[in-house]
C-alpha cells in the first residue's frame, strides 16, 4: 500500500487502480506473472485471456515485446470490438490451473499470512512448499521475494529467470515481438 | 484445550477455536459452516442443495469438531496446514473452479482503491473492462 500510493499520485490515472494485498486476483484468475492483462466484454465474459503485454517500452530489451502494437490493439477493441476472440479460442488459450497449482496457491496464502504475523520461520516453510509446487508461478516465487528478504530485481531474480519463465499461450498469438 | 487458530479461505480469514492433537486440527462444525459454507447433515456435507456423501463420518467429526484434513479430502479442496503455527488456508474445489472457468464469466471481485473505496468488477457490466494485474514491488 505505502509502495503504490506515490506512484498513483504521480501518474494520477483516470481508471480505478485497486490494491490487492491478499493476492486475490492471482487466486481468482490463476495469474502466474505480472503484468497480466485480460479483456472482459460488456457482458462480463473474458474475451481475450491472460496475456503478458506492456504499456511502455521500459523493459523491452529484457522481454522483447513492444508496447505500440498492443496499445493499438486495445484502441481498436474499444472502438470496434476487433481483437476479441471467439469463445472456443478463449477456452483454448486461457491458462489452466492444476491441482498442484491450486495447492501452491493455498500454501502461498498460508505463508503470506504467517509472514504478516511475524512468524517468518513458519512462513518460509510454506513459501518454499508453494514454490516447489509451482516453480513457474512468479506471483509466488518473485512476488514473495520482498517479504523473504530477497531482491525481486537482484541476483535471486536472475537465477529464477534462468531456471525458466512463466508464459501464457496468448503470448504466442499477440504480435508484439519483432520478427526475425 | 482449544487454541486460537487462523483459518484463511477464498473470501477472507477468521480466528476460530481449534482442538489440536498429534498434528490433527479439529474445528467446530458451525464455524466451518459460517466460513466455508458447508453444513453437516444426515446426507453428508451440504452447501445449498448440493451434498457430498461422507464415507467415514467418524473420521470426519467427533465431539471435538470436524477434522480439517479429512474435510479437505472429502470436499476435494486444496488445504495448506501448519498445526504448529496454528493456521491453515483452504481454497476452491478443483471441480468448482474448472466449471466456473468453462463459463468464461470473469470471476467477480471487490478490491479497494488507495482511498479505501471498494470497487466491484460486476459494477462495470455494459462496458468493456481491461483488467491489468501488476506489481509495485
Amino acid at each position: 500500500m505505502e509502495d503504490v500510493v506515490p506512484i498513483l499520485e504521480e501518474v494520477a490515472p483516470t481508471h480505478p487502480s485497486l490494491i490487492d494485498t491478499e493476492h486475490l486476483l492471482a487466486e481468482r484468475y490463476h495469474i502466474v506473472n505480472v503484468p497480466t492483462i485480460l479483456w472482459i466484454d460488456e457482458e462480463g465474459n473474458i474475451c481475450r485471456p491472460h496475456d503478458a503485454q506492456f504499456g511502455t517500452d521500459t523493459f523491452t530489451a529484457f522481454h522483447g515485446k513492444r508496447s505500440a502494437p498492443y496499445l493499438d490493439m486495445i484502441r481498436a477493441w474499444v472502438r470496434t470490438g476487433e481483437g476479441a476472440l471467439g469463445r472456443d479460442d478463449v477456452r483454448a488459450l486461457a491458462p489452466v490451473p492444476t491441482r498442484e497449482s491450486e495447492l501452491a496457491r493455498v500454501e502461498h496464502a498460508l505463508a503470506w499470512h504467517l509472514s504478516q504475523q511475524g512468524q517468518q520461520q513458519a512462513a518460509e516453510r510454506h513459501f518454499t512448499r508453494a514454490g516447489d509446487l509451482a516453480p513457474l508461478d512468479w506471483t509466488i516465487r518473485r512476488g514473495s521475494m520482498p517479504v523473504r528478504g530477497l531482491n525481486p530485481f537482484g541476483p535471486e531474480f536472475f537465477a529464477l529467470a534462468e531456471a525458466g519463465q512463466p508464459t501464457y499461450p496468448m503470448e504466442e498469438v499477440t504480435p508484439t515481438r519483432d520478427e526475425g | 484445550m482449544p487454541v486460537d487458530f487462523s483459518l484463511i479461505y477464498p473470501d477472507g480469514r477468521v480466528q476460530v477455536q481449534a482442538e489440536i492433537e498429534a498434528g490433527r486440527v479439529r474445528i467446530a462444525p458451525e464455524r466451518i459452516g459460517e466460513t466455508l459454507g458447508w453444513q453437516l447433515r444426515d446426507e453428508g456435507l451440504c452447501r445449498g442443495e448440493a451434498c457430498v456423501p461422507v464415507r467415514d463420518p467418524d473420521a470426519l467429526v467427533d465431539e471435538r469438531g470436524i477434522d480439517l484434513e479429512t474435510l479437505a479430502e472429502v470436499l476435494g479442496v486444496p488445504l495448506a496446514l501448519d498445526s504448529e503455527a496454528c493456521a491453515a488456508a483452504v481454497g476452491t474445489a478443483h471441480s468448482d473452479r474448472a466449471n466456473s472457468l468453462a463459463t468464461l464469466v470473469a470471476p467477480d471481485f471487490s478490491l479497494p482503491d488507495a482511498a479505501g473505496r471498494l470497487h466491484t468488477l460486476s459494477e462495470h457490466r455494459g462496458k468493456k473492462v481491461l483488467l491489468i494485474a501488476y506489481a509495485s514491488w
